[in-house]
Parts: structure tokens; sequence; C-alpha cells
């Protein structure tokens, strides 16, 4: 396993191209740990904005006029502002207004660290394009597959978990498929609080090593490969839900 | 005896998505309800509105050079879209791939990285034919939104002339219009209609994006946010209401020009 290093040491001896990041162990950790950071941003924003979302397209489709009132403008404001700001606000002007609390050293941190708000503002972002996304599935139910389950005596909550949201995922899933990637590509923005993820790992890398064009070959590569899987897993994933006898 | 029930029509649920004018009314309002409960405030609460109030001209100069940035990189990127989304439909096999290549490049790669690689990679300035030719950081920063835009632009003409009937494609070869003319005369011009309303939500994401030059260290509107909270003297409590003024002047601007491509959206898919 020691041809890899040598590989790129010698390709740094010949033509002057230093990837460090495969030949120097410290660098390495750096970007896998960089790395694994943007894998649990991902997941865990992916998750909670998919709960997120159909939580709130659940109550749109409801009865109470308030609560539609109030997921509404939830969608409107986190869709049509930047979510940079909103990561900042959240960060920034909400988690210094919350209590701190002391750590065993005495020293004060705010409760919640820049790596929970990143995922909280991230997963209000794309939850709220979910709610919009949900809701489209929602509607192309047939009205009749409702009707006849609540003949069959399907409280509201029952039908929408066991009848409406299993065909709303599936009418919907190639527009969920572009949010999710879109997700993934926009937890980037957490390098601006600091987070330590691929991006912020490189930049410390090159800013020491000096090798900028390299480590931007390898972060342009690294999501590219990192959106490829993703993309590979929802086509999978929309293959296994495939509706018989809709589209092909 | 069966008898048919009188039918009366249920009554559509209103929807809630409330209007422009609506929006401004409520932005109005919260103001006013803002400011005249910190004018009843205590000492503490005044200064919030009034720092707003005060630095507010600053930090529109810094919102008006965000829309310039993202109306330049929308321009380059549209013509270079154009480009590339005709070259995704080219019949030259060498160009169809290529394309499809550089499309995919610049989709799928974050926006933050591309800005990254347009301001460190591209030199602050070029010497040609003994002419200095500067590049300020923001020009950088607008040719690092405009490569996305162009990806994303070319995927929206692909999809715009396939959705063009092969019928219009076939009639016209029966009028030995050359491909170039078809393209140009016949299918460009009704695909302009079916372009609209994507083209206008890549504009508001574009408009959203140009908050991200802020991190290179380009001066928009964020950074002058920052600068005007360091000479408030860098108190925590005025982060939300500095940060909720940006919010609110993107909100001003993207929502309208959403809700006009919903309705153009409407209108375009009934005619």
């Amino acid at each position: 396993m020691d041809a890899i290093p040598d590989w790129f040491r010698r390709l740094y001896e010949s033509t002057g191209l230093n990837f460090t990041v495969f030949y120097d162990s410290y660098d390495w950790n750096r970007y896998v740990s960089g790395l694994k950071m943007t894998l649990l941003l991902s997941v865990t924003t992916i998750l909670l904005s998919l709960v997120i979302g159909a939580v709130g397209a659940l109550i749109q489709s409801g009865p109470s006029r308030l609560l539609r009132g109030l997921v509404n403008a939830f969608v409107v404001v986190f869709r049509n502002t930047p979510p940079l700001v909103q990561l900042f606000f959240f960060y920034f002007g909400l988690g210094t207004m919350l209590p701190s609390t002391e750590t065993a050293s005495g020293m004060r941190e705010p409760i919640l660290n820049n790596v929970q708000w990143a995922v909280i503002s991230l997963s209000l972002f794309a939850a709220a394009f979910n709610v919009e996304i949900f809701r489209s599935g929602i509607e192309a139910v047939p009205k009749t597959t409702i009707e006849a389950a609540e003949a069959l005596g399907y409280k509201r909550f029952q039908a929408y978990r066991h009848i409406v949201l299993p065909l709303a995922i599936r009418v919907c899933l190639p527009a969920l498929n572009n949010n999710l990637v879109n997700l993934l590509k926009t937890t980037t923005l957490a390098y601006a609080i600091a987070v330590p993820e691929t991006l912020y790992a490189l930049k410390q890398i090159w800013s020491e090593s000096q090798n900028v064009l390299e480590m931007m070959i390898l972060l342009l590569a690294t999501y590219g490969v990192l959106v490829g899987v993703l993309v590979w897993l929802m086509a999978r994933w929309e293959r296994a839900m495939h509706i018989p006898g809709y589209h092909r | 005896m069966p008898v048919l029930l009188p039918f009366r029509p249920q009554p559509q649920p209103r929807s809630l998505r409330p209007g422009a004018a609506c929006c401004a009314f409520l932005c109005v309002s919260l103001l006013l309800i803002v400011s005249t409960a910190s004018a009843q405030g205590g000492k503490a609460a005044l200064p919030v509105m009034q720092i707003i109030e005060k630095w507010a001209p600053l930090l529109l100069t810094g919102f008006g050079f965000n829309i310039l940035i993202s109306a330049l990189a929308m321009l380059l990127g549209t013509i270079a879209g154009l480009g590339l989304g005709l070259g995704l439909l080219s019949e030259l096999s060498v160009v169809r791939r290529g394309s499809w290549v550089v499309t995919q490049v610049f989709r799928n790669a974050p926006w933050l990285v591309l800005l990254f690689f347009v301001m460190f990679l591209v030199p602050f300035q070029v010497t040609l034919f003994g002419l200095r030719i500067p590049f300020p950081d923001w020009i950088k920063a607008t040719v690092g939104f405009a490569l996305p835009v162009m990806a994303n632009v070319a995927e929206v003409v692909r999809g715009a002339v396939r959705s063009v009937p092969s019928t219009q494609w076939e009639a016209a070869e029966s009028l030995a219009f050359t491909r170039h003319q078809i393209m140009w005369r016949i299918i460009l011009p009704q695909c302009i209609k079916r372009m609209l309303p994507p083209w206008m939500n890549i504009y508001c994401i574009v408009a959203m994006s140009t908050v991200l030059a802020s991190i290179v260290g380009v001066s928009e509107m964020l950074t002058l946010t920052a600068q005007v909270h360091a000479a408030e003297g860098g108190r925590p409590e005025l982060f939300a209401p500095l940060y909720g003024f940006a919010l609110l002047c993107f909100f001003l601007y993207c929502y309208p020009i959403n809700l006009w491509t919903a309705h153009l959206e409407r209108r375009f898919q009934i005619g």
C-alpha cells in the first residue's frame, strides 16, 4: 500500500503537482475528517428536512387555517431568502441570544455549537422546498383513493401515513432527488461558520502547503464523486419505488 | 326511484399564499410595530431601529451591488448557456459529449467551490499586448457565479428545445430549411416562452447566491453588515436585527419575482 504515496511523491518531484493529501498522513487525516463532517452534515440534514417536510405537507393539507398560514409563511420566507444569511441569522443572531452553559473547565460556551446550528439552519432551508415537493406529490394522489380510505374507516393521520404518503413520495421522487442533491451542495455553506467540512479542511491544507490548484481539483473531484454516489443511490431508490403503469 | 341530488360546487379552499402587496403591507406594519415598541421601551431597546435607520443607506448600496453582480452574472451565464445548450443538442457527437461533460461538472459542483476556484486561480491582472487589464475581485466573483448559471441555462435550453413537438422539425425540413435556420427561426422563438419561468427561477437563485461573495472577500452587503456591526460596538444583540434586515431586503426583492414567475407559468400553461 506504499505504492500510492510513492507515486504521488514521484509525481510532485517530476511535474511539480503537489497532492500532499495522498502522501502526507497528517493532511490525509484532515481531509478524511473533513469528508466525514460533510457526510454527517448531509445525512442529518437530508433526514431532518424529509421529516420536517412531511410534517409541513401534512399540516398544509389539513383543516386548520392558522396552521396552514404558518406553514405557508415558513415556506415563503425560507425559499426567498439566501441560505447563507439564514445560517448567519441562526448562528450569530439567535445563537448569542440563547443561554450559555459552562464546560468542565469553567469556560462559557453556547448551548448549540456551530455544527448543530448548521444542521438546524440547512434542514429548515431544505424542508421549505420539501414541503412544496411533498404537497405536489400529495395533490397527485387521486381524491377517490382518499375517499375510499375514509370509507374503509382510516382516520386522517392513518390514511396519510399508510396510503397518501407512500403514493406521494413515489410521484415526487425526481423533484425530491434534485432537492437532496442541492442540499448536499449547500452543506459547503457551513464553511462560513467554521464547521470543519471538506472545503474547510482543504483550504487549511492549501494555506499551509501552497498547492491551491491541486487541492481545488481534488475538491471538485470529491464533490463530483459525492454527488455521483448520491445520484446513483437515488436512482436505485427510484427504480425500487417504481409504480407499475406510470411513466415507463 | 333514484333521485338526482342538486349539484353544489364545493367551496375551493382559497390559497393562503400572500401576494406581493399583502407582503409589503405586512413588512411595513411589522417595522412600524417594532419601532413603536422600541420607542416605548427603555433606552437599550431604542437604538436598534435607529441603528438600522442610520445604516440603511449604506447597506442598501451594498444590496444594489449584489443586484449588479447578479444581473451581470445572469447576462454572461445566459449567453454562454445558450451556446452550451445548443452544443448539448448538436448533431456532432464530440460536441454533444463535450458539452455534456461541461454541463455536468458545473451543475454538480457546489457554487461556493466554483467561486473559490475562480477567485484563487484567475490572476488579479492580465497583461495583454503591453496593456494591463485588472480583474477586481467582484468581476472574478461575477464570472464565478456565471459558470453554474451557464450550466443551468444550458439544461433549460435543452429541455425547452426537446419539448417542441417533432412535427415542427418535420414540417420545417419538408420546407427545405437548413438545421441552422430551423433552430434559429422556428424552434428557439417558440422556446423563449417555455424558458422564461425556469430562467427567472435561476435568476432568483443567483440573486440569493451573491452573498457567497462575502466569504471570498468581495465587499458586498454581508461584509458591510459585519462592518456595521463592528462599528456599532460589536454587541451580540445587534446580530439578529442586522442580519434580519439583510433577510428582509432579499425577501422583498426575490418574493415578487417568484410570484411573477408562478403567474407566468400558469399563463403559459393555458396558452
